[in-house]
């Protein structure tokens, strides 16, 4: 499980890219991809294996100007878990 | 904050009358299968090659490859799988790879890991490649190579293991059927001993050689629901480290699947020669001929061509598809199975329940639970009887 002190990396098969038809980050895998919502595309951006999850929460706070600080944390967890059940985010540095 | 599974997203299908050239905005190919070649040292007795392979020798050249990648991407591509036949027999792979790369595809290489050398691996990840996906046929050098009809087992190991070592994320395929099904533990077991990142259990597709060969591979009901509990439990164990995808034959399902996510609508695949196809097997139904990407670029094709109009959306269906509710999650299941099995490739797919054909299907599952002789018929390269 993810935590505010984890350092999560993209995994080595997932691959972002820009979608020009839907102007949206797609993150690749094999034999699929899915289309990131915007916030989404700016968490998977900063998962490099250099940021905290703590880092992370606090880029969206400043970036989206909102100071509901539990609501932010709960939701990149949130994402982030489900992302790692999926192999597509891992924790560590690369 | 929300991920959108692509493959599962539902057009709108609609009740479009299909005289309009333009698509809907959605209907765009996520994924080009790219066969390059139909040549291949195995010859699996399930081999989805087509069984008249003498008449599609003249490959594409690199030019035309890169060609039509690029028109996929333009297309809305950002998906490429590089298989066969055994793609790694084209001698401007690494080229391709590198082209595909340019165009910031997904690349994936669906090998049977035999000619692979740890060189070429190499080159291949300084071209670019993302995925290697290595198949086996069991789990014994023995059961394995009586499948392929070619000693193989070992390299494709090596291959494997030297993917990884090199740092390519690794797929383990393994096609399951009557003969390997009970052995699906240790499948698992060395997919793990392999470290690999995704593993494919998939049963056999019964057509082509797997439709001549069905009385030795279709499982036993008992056998599947056994397999299917061991995947399920290794799913749940591997949760985070291996993605496992189990894909139950359609003979064994009481709906048929949304072939290739439904015609002409997520896929296109060229064929070693130049077919744009819907599907692998979509040229074995009877019609007019498919077009060809040396004649016609892969848009028009795409957009315009009988062949991805035929049976894209709706309308094409009958009774008992066209007022069932199911209609836009299987889009009538796969046409290639309705026609090899009941000579009308308009029919509902014969594995529905609801098909006044599903006793074909019946019959074949009861062959399935008394046994089979095992005899199988190797995939030749002449041109043989006709079915």
């Amino acid at each position: 499980m993810m935590s505010l002190t984890t350092r999560p990396r993209l995994a080595a098969k997932a691959r972002l890219r820009f979608d020009r038809k839907s102007e949206r980050t797609m993150i690749l895998f094999p034999e699929k991809g899915l289309e990131l919502s915007p916030t989404a595309a700016d968490v998977v951006h900063l998962c490099t294996g250099e940021h905290t999850v703590a880092d992370i929460v606090e880029r969206l706070l400043q970036r989206y100007a909102t100071e509901d600080r539990a609501a932010v944390e709960r939701e990149v967890l949130e994402f982030l878990n489900t992302m790692a059940e999926r192999c597509l985010v891992v924790e560590g540095v690369p | 904050m929300s991920a959108d599974e692509r493959t599962s997203r539902i057009a709108p299908a609609g009740r479009d009358q299909g005289q309009s050239t333009t698509l809907p905005s959605e209907l765009r190919p996520y994924t080009l299968i790219a066969e390059l070649t139909y040549r291949c040292p195995l010859r699996c007795v399930y081999c989805s090659n087509p069984l008249d392979l003498e008449r599609h020798r003249r490959e594409l050249d690199t030019d035309t490859w890169l060609r039509v990648f690029a028109e996929a991407e333009d297309l809305g591509v950002v998906q490429l799988s590089l298989t066969g036949g055994e793609p790694c027999l084209r001698e401007d792979l690494v080229e391709l790879v590198a082209g595909a790369r340019r165009l910031d595809l997904y690349t994936n290489l669906a090998t049977a890991g035999v000619p692979l050398s740890r060189e070429r691996l190499r080159e291949l990840r300084g071209a670019g490649l993302d995925n290697v996906q290595v198949s086996i046929q069991d789990v014994t050098a023995a059961a394995s190579d009586a499948i392929a009809g070619h000693r193989s087992f070992e390299r494709k190991l090596e291959a494997a293991r030297a993917a990884k070592e090199i740092g390519f994320p690794l797929t383990l395929n393994v096609v399951l059927h009557r003969q390997n099904l009970d052995r699906i533990a240790e499948v698992i077991a060395l997919a793990e001993s392999l470290a690999a990142d995704r593993l494919e259990l998939a049963n056999a597709q019964y057509l082509g050689w797997a439709l001549r060969n069905r009385s030795a591979l279709l499982p036993r009901r008992d056998q599947l629901e056994r397999a299917r509990a061991i995947a399920g439990e290794a799913r749940e164990r591997l949760k985070g480290k291996m993605e496992v995808l189990f894909v139950t034959p359609d003979y064994y399902a009481t709906f048929p699947k949304a072939c290739m996510d439904g015609w002409g609508r997520r896929f296109v695949l060229v064929s070693p020669d130049g077919l744009a196809l819907p599907c692998h097997a979509a040229h074995t139904l009877p019609g007019p001929p498919f077009d060809n990407v040396r004649e016609r670029s892969l848009g028009e094709i795409w957009r315009e061509s009988h062949g991805f109009r035929r049976f894209r959306g709706e309308d094409w269906m009958r009774e008992p598809c066209q007022s069932c509710e199911r209609r836009a999650v299987d889009y009538g299941g796969c046409r290639c199975q309705a026609f090899h099995l009941t000579g009308d490739p308009a029919a509902t797919d014969p594995v529905c329940s609801l098909s006044p054909d599903h006793a074909l299907v019946e019959a074949a599952r009861a062959a399935a639970d008394t046994g089979g002789a095992i005899a199988y018929e190797y995939r030749t390269v002449r041109i043989d009887r006709e079915r």
